[in-house]
C-alpha cells in the first residue's frame, strides 16, 4: 500500500480555513442568535474538527477500515448522548434536575 | 462413550515455551513478552481473586442460612456483598477467558507468532495486578459497602468504607481491559497467516474480537465515570450529590453505559469457547458458522443499547424505560441465535462425552434459563416486583455462573492439553463436571423461587418463611465450591503427573492444534498457510484421526 | 520481542508493522473518544438545568487567552502535520525544527492555561472550600478593566436573586471546567512527554521515507489533543457571551 504524502500547500490551505472557523466562532458568539448559538458553535467546531481528521490525520488517505473506526467512535458517543438524552428530555418539565418522579400505575 | 483415539505413548517435546529460558527463572516470567507465559501470569492472578470472591460468598451463604442473619453485623453483610461482586466482576469475570485462554490461543489460532503488541500485552497484566492491589488495600482498611454498583451519593458521599482506594484501582483496572481488547482487534486485523481469512477464522476469534469491541467502547465510559465519583468524593464536588445541585441518575446512566456491556464482555467470550467446544465433540462442522459469526458482532453493538434496563425504578423517564424495554428483548435474538445453531450442531452429530463437552452442555442449558429470566426482568410490569429481589441475583449468576464460569473451567479443561502438554484423569474430570452442574442449579434455582416470592437482594435477614430456600441454597453452594475445588487440584496435579497429551488428542480442527504441546515460544516453526475452512472434519488428513472412526455425519442432516 | 533493524520480530514486515501501529493507535484515540465523551455528556445533562450559572460561568473566562490558546494549539497541529511531511520526503532537519516548533507551541498552551487557573484561584474560583462567585466582583484586582467588573458584578447579583443556589451550580460549571481542560492539559502533558522522545530520535535521523511511523501516530495523537480543544473552547468559553 503506498503512502499518500500529503503536500504542505494543503497544510496551510486547512489552517487558514481553521483560522477563520475559529475567528467566526468567536464573531458569532458575541451576536444573539438565542437558541441557534449553541448550534453555530458546535457545527463550526465540528467542521474544523472533521478537517482535522481528512486532512491532518490523513484519513480522507486512509483505508477504509480505519474510516470505520472513525465513523464508529463518533457514533458510539452519539449513542450515549442521545439515549441520555432521550430519558432527560422526556421527562415532565415542571420537574428539577434531582428531584426524578417515577409515575406508577397502581 | 468417548471417540477420542487412545493416544500412544507420547514424549513432551524437549523445548517448549515453559521451558525456555531467556534469563534468569524469576525474570524471564516476569519481563516476557510470550503472550503464552502472559497467560499464565493471568491465569495465576484471576484464580486468587476468584479464591477471594469465593471466600466472601461462603460468607454471605452462611450468614443466610438464618432470618437473623449468622455471621456478621450488617454493616459487614453489606461489606461482603459489595467486596464479592467487586472481586468477582472487575477481577475474575471480566479479565478470565479473554485474558487467559484468549492472550494463549489467538495468536496461534490465526497463524501468528505473538500479538501485535507484546509488551503492551505484558502492561496489560501489570495494570491488573497494580489496580488490584488498590483494591485489595480497600479490602484489608475497611472494605466497601456501597454495592459494586457505587451508586452515589452512598459511595461519593455518605460511605464510611474504602471507597477511594477501590475507585482508583477498579480505574486502574480499566485500562488492562482496554489494552487487551485494543491488542486484541489489532492482531486480527493485521497478524492473520496467509490464507486465514476473516470467514476461516474459528468462532473463539470472532467471539473475542466481539467482546474486544466492548472492552474498547465502554470501559473508557465507566472509567472517567468512577473519576467523577472518586474525585467527588475527595473534594466535595457536587456532580452526583443532590444537595450541591447534582444528579445521582446522570451517574447511574454513565455507569450502566459500561456496565452493561460488561455483562457482553463476560459472556461473549464464554460463547466462543462454546463453539470450539460442540464441534468437536460433535464431530461435525458448526450449524451457521457466520450466523453465530454474526450474533457475536450483533450481541455487542446492541448490547450498547439498552443499558437503562437497569434503572426502571430509580427514575428515567417512562418513555426511555419504554424504548431500554424493547431494545433489550432484540438483545437476546443474536444469542437465541448462537443456542439455535449449538444444538443444530448437535443432531447428529457424533457425540462424545469429554469433560469439555459436558461443561459447553452445561453451559447451554443454564444461559438458556439466564438469559429467558433476564426477558422477564426486561418486562417493564415484572421489573417493578422483581427488580431489587433474588430473582435478579439468581439470573445473573445463571449467565456468569452458570455461562461464563462454566465456559472458562470448559476452556480450561479443553485447551490444558495444549497449555501443558499433559491430559486430566478422565473420570474425575466429568464428575467434577457434572457436581459442579447439581451444586450450581441447588445454589441459585432456590434463589429464582425466593425473588418471586419478594426477599430483597442485599439484605442482611429475611423473614422466617424464606429460611428453607435460603438453607438449600447454602447447600448448594457448599457442592458448588466442590465442583471447583476438584479442577483445581486435578489440573495441578495432571502438571507433573498427568499423561502426555501430543498435538492434537481431541482432534480438533484449530490451527493451534498443529503445533507441539506444550507449544515452542515463536507458536509455529514455519509460518503455517490456511487453505482449509474451519471445522471441516472430514478434508484434513493432518489430523490424524485414528483409524476405523465411523464417517462423519454430514453438517446439514441427511434428508 | 527481538528487532532487527526497525522490525519486530513477531512481523512479516515493515508494511504490516506499520499497519499494526497506526491501527493501534486510531483504535486508542476511539478508547479516548469515549472517555472524554462521559465528560462531556455530563457537562450537557448540567448545563442545560443551569444555564445561567453557566453562563456567568463562562464569562469569568478570558476569551482572549482562550481564543489566543485555540490558535496556538491549531498551529502546533499544522507543525507536527509538517513534521510527519518531513519525514515522509526525507527532510531530516526539518522534522526536528517542525517536532521543536509543535512542542514550542504545545508549552505556551500549557504556560496560558497555568495563567488562567492561577487567576482563577485568585478570584475565589476553585471549586471546594472558598468557592464564592461574588468574591471577584467584591474584590477587584489590579489590571481589571472596571466596565467588565461592573458588568460581571450586574450578572452575578441578578443571577443571585433568580437562584439562591448559583454557589452551587456555578461550582458545577467550575468542576467541569478545571475536570475537561485538566484532563486535556494532562493529555498535552503526556503529548510533551512523546515529543521530546521523537526529538531525540530525530537528531540520530531516525526518521526516513522508508520508517517515519512513530512520527505519524505520535501526530494523530496530538492532532486528536487538538479536535478535544476545538470542542472545549465554545463549550467553556462562549457560553453566554451575547449578553
Amino acid at each position: 500500500m503506498s503512502e499518500h504524502i500529503v503536500s504542505p500547500k494543503v497544510y496551510l490551505i486547512i489552517f487558514a480555513a481553521l483560522m477563520l472557523g475559529t475567528g467566526i466562532t468567536v464573531w458569532a458568539a458575541f451576536q444573539n442568535f438565542h437558541q441557534f448559538n449553541i448550534v453555530i458553535a458546535l457545527g463550526i467546531a465540528t467542521i474544523k474538527a472533521t478537517l482535522v481528521v481528512l486532512y491532518f490525520m490523513h484519513a480522507r488517505y486512509s483505508p477504509g477500515r480505519t474510516q470505520l473506526v472513525i465513523v464508529c467512535s463518533v457514533f458510539w458517543l452519539a449513542i450515549m448522548l442521545a439515549l441520555t438524552l432521550a430519558d432527560y428530555d422526556t421527562r415532565p418539565h415542571d420537574m428539577t434536575l434531582a428531584v426524578p418522579q417515577v409515575f406508577y400505575c397502581v | 462413550m468417548s471417540n477420542t483415539p487412545p493416544t500412544s505413548d507420547l514424549e513432551l517435546p524437549s523445548t517448549h515455551y515453559l521451558n525456555a529460558t531467556y534469563g534468569s527463572g524469576i525474570r524471564s516470567w516476569l519481563l516476557t513478552t510470550d503472550h503464552k507465559r502472559i497467560a499464565l501470569l493471568y491465569l495465576a492472578s484471576v484464580t486468587v481473586f476468584f479464591f477471594i470472591g469465593g471466600v466472601l460468598a461462603t460468607m454471605i451463604r452462611i450468614h443466610l442460612l438464618t432470618p437473623g442473619g449468622a455471621l456478621v453485623t450488617p454493616e459487614t453483610y453489606n461489606k461482603l456483598f459489595t467486596m464479592h461482586g467487586v472481586a468477582m466482576i472487575f477481577f475474575f469475570l471480566i479479565p478470565s477467558i479473554p485474558a487467559v485462554l484468549g492472550n494463549f490461543l489467538i495468536p496461534m489460532m490465526i497463524g501468528a507468532k505473538d500479538l501485535a503488541f507484546p509488551k503492551i500485552n505484558l502492561l496489560s497484566w501489570y495494570i491488573y495486578i497494580i489496580g488490584g492491589s488498590f483494591v485489595l488495600y480497600s479490602f484489608g482498611t475497611g472494605g466497601l459497602d456501597t454495592g459494586w454498583t457505587f451508586y452515589t451519593p452512598l459511595s461519593s458521599v455518605y460511605s464510611n468504607s474504602a471507597v477511594t482506594p477501590a475507585v482508583i484501582g477498579i480505574f486502574i483496572n480499566g485500562f488492562s481491559s482496554i489494552l487487551t481488547g485494543l491488542n486484541f482487534i489489532v492482531t486480527i486485523h493485521t497478524m492473520r497467516a496467509p490464507g486465514m481469512t476473516w470467514f476461516r477464522l474459528p468462532l473463539f476469534a470472532w467471539a473475542h474480537y466481539a467482546t474486544s469491541l466492548v472492552m474498547i467502547l465502554g470501559t473508557p465510559v465507566v472509567a472517567i465515570t468512577l473519576l467523577l465519583a472518586g474525585l467527588e468524593r475527595m473534594f466535595h464536588l457536587g456532580f452526583f450529590n443532590p444537595a450541591l445541585g447534582g444528579d445521582p441518575i446522570l451517574f447511574q446512566h454513565l455507569f450502566w453505559f459500561y456496565s452493561h456491556p460488561a455483562v457482553y464482555i463476560m459472556i461473549l467470550p464464554a460463547m466462543g469457547v462454546v463453539s470450539e467446544i460442540i464441534p468437536t465433540f460433535a464431530r461435525k462442522p458448526i450449524f451457521g458458522y457466520s450466523f453465530i459469526a454474526g450474533s457475536s458482532i450483533a450481541i455487542a453493538v446492541i448490547g450498547f443499547l439498552v443499558w437503562a434496563h437497569h434503572m426502571f425504578v430509580t427514575g428515567e423517564s417512562t418513555y426511555a424505560a419504554l424504548t431500554f424495554s424493547f431494545l433489550s428483548y432484540l438483545v437476546a435474538i443474536p444469542s437465541a441465535v448462537k443456542v439455535f445453531n449449538w444444538t443444530s450442531t448437535l443432531y447428529k452429530g457424533s457425540i462424545s462425552w469429554d469433560p469439555p463437552m459436558i461443561y459447553a452442555l452445561g453451559f447451554i442449558g443454564l444461559f438458556v434459563i439466564g438469559g429467558l429470566t433476564g426477558l422477564f426482568l426486561a418486562c417493564l410490569g415484572l421489573d417493578i416486583h422483581i427488580h431489587d429481589t433474588y430473582f435478579v441475583v439468581a439470573h445473573f449468576h445463571y449467565i456468569m455462573v452458570g455461562g461464563a464460569v462454566m465456559g472458562y473451567v470448559g476452556g480450561l479443561h479443553f485447551w490444558w492439553p495444549k497449555i501443558t502438554g499433559r491430559l486430566y484423569p478422565e473420570s474425575l474430570s466429568r464428575a467434577a463436571a457434572v457436581v459442579l452442574f447439581i451444586g450450581f442449579n441447588l445454589t441459585f434455582f432456590p434463589q429464582f423461587i425466593l425473588g418471586y416470592l419478594g426477599m430483597p437482594r442485599r439484605y442482611h435477614t429475611y423473614p422466617p418463611e424464606f429460611q428453607v430456600l435460603n438453607v438449600l441454597s447454602t447447600a448448594g453452594a457448599s457442592i458448588l465450591a466442590l465442583g471447583y475445588l476438584l479442577p483445581m487440584i486435578y489440573l495441578t496435579w495432571s502438571m507433573r503427573y498427568g499423561k502426555v497429551a501430543g498435538k492434537n488428542p481431541w482432534p480438533a480442527t484449530g490451527l493451534e492444534w498443529t503445533t507441539d504441546s506444550p507449544p515452542p515460544t515463536e507458536n509455529f516453526h514455519v509460518t503455517p498457510e490456511v487453505t482449509w475452512e474451519p471445522y471441516d472434519f472430514q478434508n484434513r488428513p493432518d489430523l490424524g484421526l485414528a483409524a476405523g472412526t465411523r464417517p462423519l455425519a454430514p453438517a446439514q442432516g441427511d434428508d | 520481542m527481538h528487532r532487527t533493524g526497525d522490525l519486530y520480530g513477531h512481523f512479516q514486515t515493515l508494511e504490516q508493522q506499520k499497519e499494526t501501529a497506526t491501527l493501534g493507535m486510531w483504535i486508542f484515540l476511539v478508547t479516548e473518544v469515549l472517555f472524554f465523551g462521559g465528560l462531556f455528556l455530563t457537562y450537557t445533562i448540567n448545563r442545560s438545568a443551569f444555564s445561567t450559572a453557566f453562563g456567568i460561568g463562562s464569562n469569568t473566562l478570558d476569551i482572549t487567552l482562550g481564543a489566543g490558546n485555540t490558535v496556538v494549539l491549531i498551529l502546533s497541529s499544522l507543525t507536527m502535520a509538517m513534521a510527519v511531511w518531513s519525514a515522509q520526503v526525507g527532510k531530516k532537519k526539518l522534522v526536528s525544527i517542525f517536532l521543536i516548533a509543535t512542542l514550542g507551541l504545545g508549552s505556551v498552551f500549557l504556560g496560558v492555561k497555568a495563567v488562567e487557573y492561577k487567576q482563577k484561584f485568585d478570584h475565589h474560583l476553585i471549586p471546594g472550600r472558598g468557592f464564592d462567585m461574588k468574591y471577584h466582583p467584591a474584590h477587584p484586582m489590579p489590571g481589571d478593566d472596571p466596565k467588565e467588573l461592573a458588568l460581571e458584578k450586574k450578572e452575578v447579583e441578578e443571577a443571585f436573586s433568580h437562584d439562591p443556589d448559583i454557589n452551587a451550580h456555578g461550582q458545577l460549571y467550575f468542576s467541569l471546567y478545571f475536570g475537561m481542560t485538566g484532563l486535556h492539559a494532562l493529555h498535552m502533558i503526556v503529548g510533551a512527554g512523546l515529543l521530546i522522545w521523537l526529538i531525540k530520535g530525530s537528531f540520530t535521523g531516525r526518521f526516513t521515507p522508508q520508517y517515519n511511523t512513530p512520527v505519524e501516530i505520535v501526530g494523530l495523537y496530538w492532532h486528536f489533543v487538538d479536535i478535544v480543544w476545538i470542542y472545549l473552547f465554545p463549550l467553556l468559553y462562549l457560553i453566554d457571551r451575547h449578553r
